[in-house]
């Protein structure tokens, strides 16, 4: 099985600061600003991003968790259905900036799902998007705001990103599809 | 509430969400469900709870899903919950009751059920005065039946509302006291909740006079136990829920209670009563309550009472379950 | 015309006379011929026994044929052809028809009926009160005239006892037996299957051994005041049990019988093969199917010889009357088909002696009903006595597969099951009414 390392845990870490960064620049300050994690691995990264941004500019921002399950386009369709997680809002999202948090950016089709399930719970001014790794292979007309790493895969591979609360550390691999079907 | 995986080996997936693994095909009662079914649905009534608290507290996941709800006896609240619960969820419900219907010109359930499958139901929910009815439709239906309650067997989804209720407000239910008062015997909400009951652990105590107790429910299991009684001021000593069951005049009417005002002397939950509970004890029904008979008012709306929640909790447990069978029955 | 029939190389069992024995039966002119070892009989159909046992054909006490008035469920030509193929050759056919047979010429009618079309000799049950109404006692001597062999109201027991009192007066009068459906139908009343850890689980009514038990005690003590033969139809209660055998020690002229069913299933069948398979219409029997411990006392009551007939209660059912809510299926359980089976299987597992279960499928209802002289040749296989004959293999497996019933009734809680047992070849009045070829391994 051929798995290459792509981002270690330093890395990641300054990659995050780097976000950061860009979303305080991007919103001209962390005022009026909502960072929604998607459930499991964007969440986590949100909590880093907001802490990030609360180091640099002294503004508490609220993160939220978003749990798409109910809004997938395949709900009906998967041989197994996703486990349903509460999702958390903890502010109120109307007139905001929210920036939508997730590890991986692949088809899009995630994100449409996070768009829908956002917009159930107020009118935001505006959303943008926050990912870790682009790795292309978009099949919806959705472009992230800010982006960690791109990472251009082959259709036989695959990204998995490790986020420590979920998976105990920090790191970003590309794994060969066919060693994996082996 | 994040998942903390124990494994940490890279896996080949790229953030795979956890899946939901149901396995039944129909919801006849909650004496088959295991400790991780009954967790399931916990989990996803739990999530469903906050979609309805939602600013806008409906979503589109079962579009294209028609669940039928097949009432063959009265109700109200739990025709009402399924409604409500398919309709947050995106179905589309078609509403049928026994009266004004073929069954009334004497069709069979057999061929309503197999009628419904050919129109397009996905799901059916099925209150039948018959005990075991809804067995006899998953039988002969591809359709997924969910049994809203069959004769004096057995209403599964009331079950899983009164515990999760009781979770909320207990959490873990290991070694807690649960009092189940009434008519036990002709209790299809008492039977399905000894099983979810027994096993979350609890110590389940059935109380009721005589006639109405079927003293074979008692039993032990490794995870809780059930014990009967016909001494309620006994049983109820330290309880940590009370509930109670709704009594129909017509036992009194057969002989099986001597009458109502004799059963409200040896079996309402009062403020007497509850005083020997354990402190902050549940005070539930199922409803409908006849106040004043086999719960007194003040009980029924005073501090401990949950049973408004439990209406309310209601829709997210069946939301929970449509959600379960709806997408699992496409799998 | 009547065949040459010879039976050769099985194992005669004979209740009636002591014989257990590898013999040979020679049948001619309707008539048993011969009985003894090597006999020859040239030109004779030959029936090779070889490994099987050849019993005189069985009797039962206790059946259903439906006609008149429910052919849907069942008809004298299906039933007779099951009963044959389960090895009956004498049956006695309940009066629960429409009409109920209360008058002469109603038998008279059914009489000509079962001429026409039984492939078994048919006795018949009258009414033991008119219409079977509970009420008024049937007009006793013209139905004996006719040619009932005994009285009984069948499913509907005769709740009124002084009504029962005056019934078993006059059959006492006429020497004929009354078998009786022991229940309190009050105390039973509503009761779908036995009162108990089952329907307590299930939530369906039950009806309490006590309403078997006290109508028991209630009809032993209309026995001994009246003297009249009572036979207590599918005792179904150890304690019930226990009573008939109490009152056969105080030498009251009190008989009973037992169903396969009773004796081969408990009330668990009713609970399927698991909770999902749960509410199995095909299990619901009245009286319904009881305990465990209630089993094997039945069990030991046949063996010990207390109970004197297996009778099948054999109750064929359309599929629609089956295929509904348990609370509103019919109760029965099509069981000619099986009875030997299910009986043989528990000789096999040793819960059942093979003697005392042939004795109560032969001269235990012979002496029961006193069919002897009304049927003659019934129940023993007797040199220049009518000859009906069953011959069976004790130790071939089959599975249970009701769409292979003779009978019109698919309904068997049976179906699927493995049974040990089955019947090959059957001698009605000397004609060889069915063979099973069955290639030897």
């Amino acid at each position: 099985m051929s798995i290459e390392a792509m981002l270690g845990r330093e890395e990641v870490g300054r990659t995050l600061r780097r976000l950061a960064h860009e979303i305080i620049e991007n919103n001209r300050g962390a005022e009026n600003l909502v960072l929604v994690g998607l459930l499991s691995r964007g969440y986590p990264l949100a909590k880093r991003l907001a802490a990030a941004i609360e180091d640099f500019e002294h503004v508490t921002v609220p993160v939220g968790r978003l749990d798409i399950g109910l809004y997938r386009d395949d709900v009906t369709r998967r041989a197994a259905p996703p486990r349903i997680r509460p999702s958390e809002i903890p502010a109120d999202i109307d007139g905001k900036t929210v920036v939508l948090v997730d590890d991986v950016l692949y088809t899009g089709r995630s994100i449409r799902a996070a768009l829908d399930a956002l917009l159930d719970f107020g009118r935001p001014a505006r959303v943008r998007l926050a990912v870790l790794i682009d790795r292309g292979h978009r099949e919806l007309p959705i472009r992230p705001d800010f982006v960690g790493k791109n990472i251009p895969t082959g259709a036989f591979q695959s990204v998995q990103v490790r986020v420590a609360e979920v998976d105990g550390d920090d790191g970003v691999y590309v794994f060969d599809e066919e060693a994996t079907h082996a | 509430m994040l998942d903390v995986r124990e494994e940490s080996r890279p896996v080949a997936l790229e953030s795979a969400p956890e899946e939901a693994r149901w396995r039944w095909k129909d919801l006849l009662d909650t004496d088959v469900l295991d400790p991780a079914d009954i967790q399931l649905v916990m989990d996803t009534a739990e999530a469903m709870s906050e979609v309805r608290s939602r600013p806008m507290s409906k979503v589109a996941t079962l579009r294209g899903t028609t669940v039928v709800t097949l009432f063959y006896e009265q109700s109200t609240r739990t025709r009402a919950s399924f409604e409500v619960a398919a309709k947050a969820l995106g179905a589309d419900v078609v509403n049928l009751t026994a009266s004004g219907s073929s069954v009334e010109k004497g069709e069979s359930l057999i061929d309503t059920v197999r009628t419904l499958e050919a129109i397009g139901a996905d799901l059916v929910v099925m209150r039948h005065g018959k005990s075991g009815a809804p067995y006899l439709a998953a039988r002969h239906s591809k359709a997924g039946i969910i049994n809203g309650g069959d004769g004096t067997h057995a209403h599964p989804t009331q079950a899983l509302l009164d515990l999760f209720t009781m979770r909320r407000h207990l959490g873990d239910l290991a070694g807690r006291k649960v009092l189940i008062v009434g008519d036990i015997l002709h209790s299809r909400v008492a039977r399905s909740n000894i099983w979810t009951l027994v096993s979350a652990g609890a110590e389940v105590t059935l109380c009721g006079p005589a006639t109405l107790l079927p003293t074979s429910l008692a039993g032990r299991s490794e995870r809780g136990s059930v014990k009967v009684t016909t001494n309620l001021d006994q049983a109820i000593a330290g309880a940590d829920v009370v509930m109670a069951l709704r009594i129909q005049k017509e036992r009194a009417e057969r002989g099986l209670i001597p009458s109502l005002r004799e059963y409200i002397r040896g079996y309402q939950v009062n403020a007497r009563r509850l005083a020997l509970a354990a402190p902050g004890a549940l005070v539930m029904h199922p409803g409908p309550m006849n106040e004043g008979i086999e719960i007194s008012p003040e009980i029924a709306h005073g501090v401990g009472s949950v049973i408004e929640e439990q209406v309310s909790n209601g829709v997210a447990v069946r939301m929970a379950i449509l959600y379960l069978m709806a997408t699992a029955r496409t799998a | 015309m009547s065949e040459r029939i010879l039976i050769v190389g099985g194992r005669v069992v004979d209740s009636a006379s002591g014989t257990d024995a590898l013999l040979d039966v020679l049948v001619e002119g309707g008539v048993v011929r011969a009985i003894g070892p090597g006999l020859g009989g040239d030109g004779a159909r030959r029936v090779d026994a070889s490994g099987c046992i050849v019993s005189p054909g069985f009797v039962d006490l206790h059946a259903h044929l439906r006609e008149p008035g429910f052919e849907q469920k069942g008809t004298i030509a299906t039933e007779t052809e099951a009963a044959l193929r389960g090895g009956f050759t004498t049956i006695c056919a309940m009066p629960n028809t429409l009409p109920a047979p209360d008058s002469g010429s109603i038998v008279e009618s059914l009489l000509e009926r079962i001429a026409r079309d039984a492939r078994v000799r048919v006795l018949p049950i009258g009414c033991t009160t008119r219409g079977r109404n509970g009420s008024e006692v049937a007009e006793m001597s013209e139905l004996a005239a006719a040619g009932c062999v005994a009285f009984s109201d069948d499913g509907n027991p005769v709740a009124h006892g002084a009504v029962m009192r005056n019934a078993m007066m006059l059959a006492g009068s006429l020497g004929l037996p009354v078998s009786e459906h022991c229940d309190d139908p009050v105390l039973s009343a509503g009761g779908v299957m036995n009162e108990g850890r089952v329907s307590e689980r299930l939530g369906l009514a039950g009806q309490p051994v006590t309403a078997e038990i006290s109508a028991i005690a209630r009809n032993i003590a209309l026995c001994e005041a009246t003297g009249t033969r009572l036979h207590i139809a599918h005792v179904t209660t150890a304690r019930g049990l226990e009573m008939v055998a109490d009152a056969k020690r105080r030498g009251l002229p009190l008989t009973c019988e037992v169903t396969p069913s009773h004796l081969f299933l408990t009330e668990d069948a009713v609970f399927g093969g698991g909770k999902e398979a749960a509410y199995d219409t095909n299990a619901k029997i009245n009286p319904p199917l009881r305990t465990e411990a209630d089993r094997r006392a039945l069990c030991a009551g046949l063996n010990a010889g207390i109970i004197d007939a297996i009778a099948t209660d054999h109750a064929p059912h359309a599929i629609e009357d089956k295929l509904c809510e348990f609370d509103n299926a019919a109760f029965g359980i099509s069981c000619f088909e099986t009875a030997l089976g299910t009986l043989l299987t528990q000789v096999g597992r040793g819960e059942l002696d093979l003697h005392a279960v042939l004795r109560a499928l032969t001269t235990g209802p012979v002496a029961a009903f006193a069919l002897a002289a009304k049927a003659p040749g019934a129940g023993r296989l007797a040199e220049g006595s009518r000859a009906d004959i069953t011959v069976f293999d004790p130790n071939q497996s089959w599975v249970v597969d009701v769409q292979r019933f003779a009978s019109k009734g698919k309904n068997s809680p049976l179906h699927g099951l493995e049974l040990t047992g089955r019947v090959r070849a059957v001698v009605v009045a000397g004609e060889l009414a069915f063979a099973e070829e069955v290639a030897h391994a």
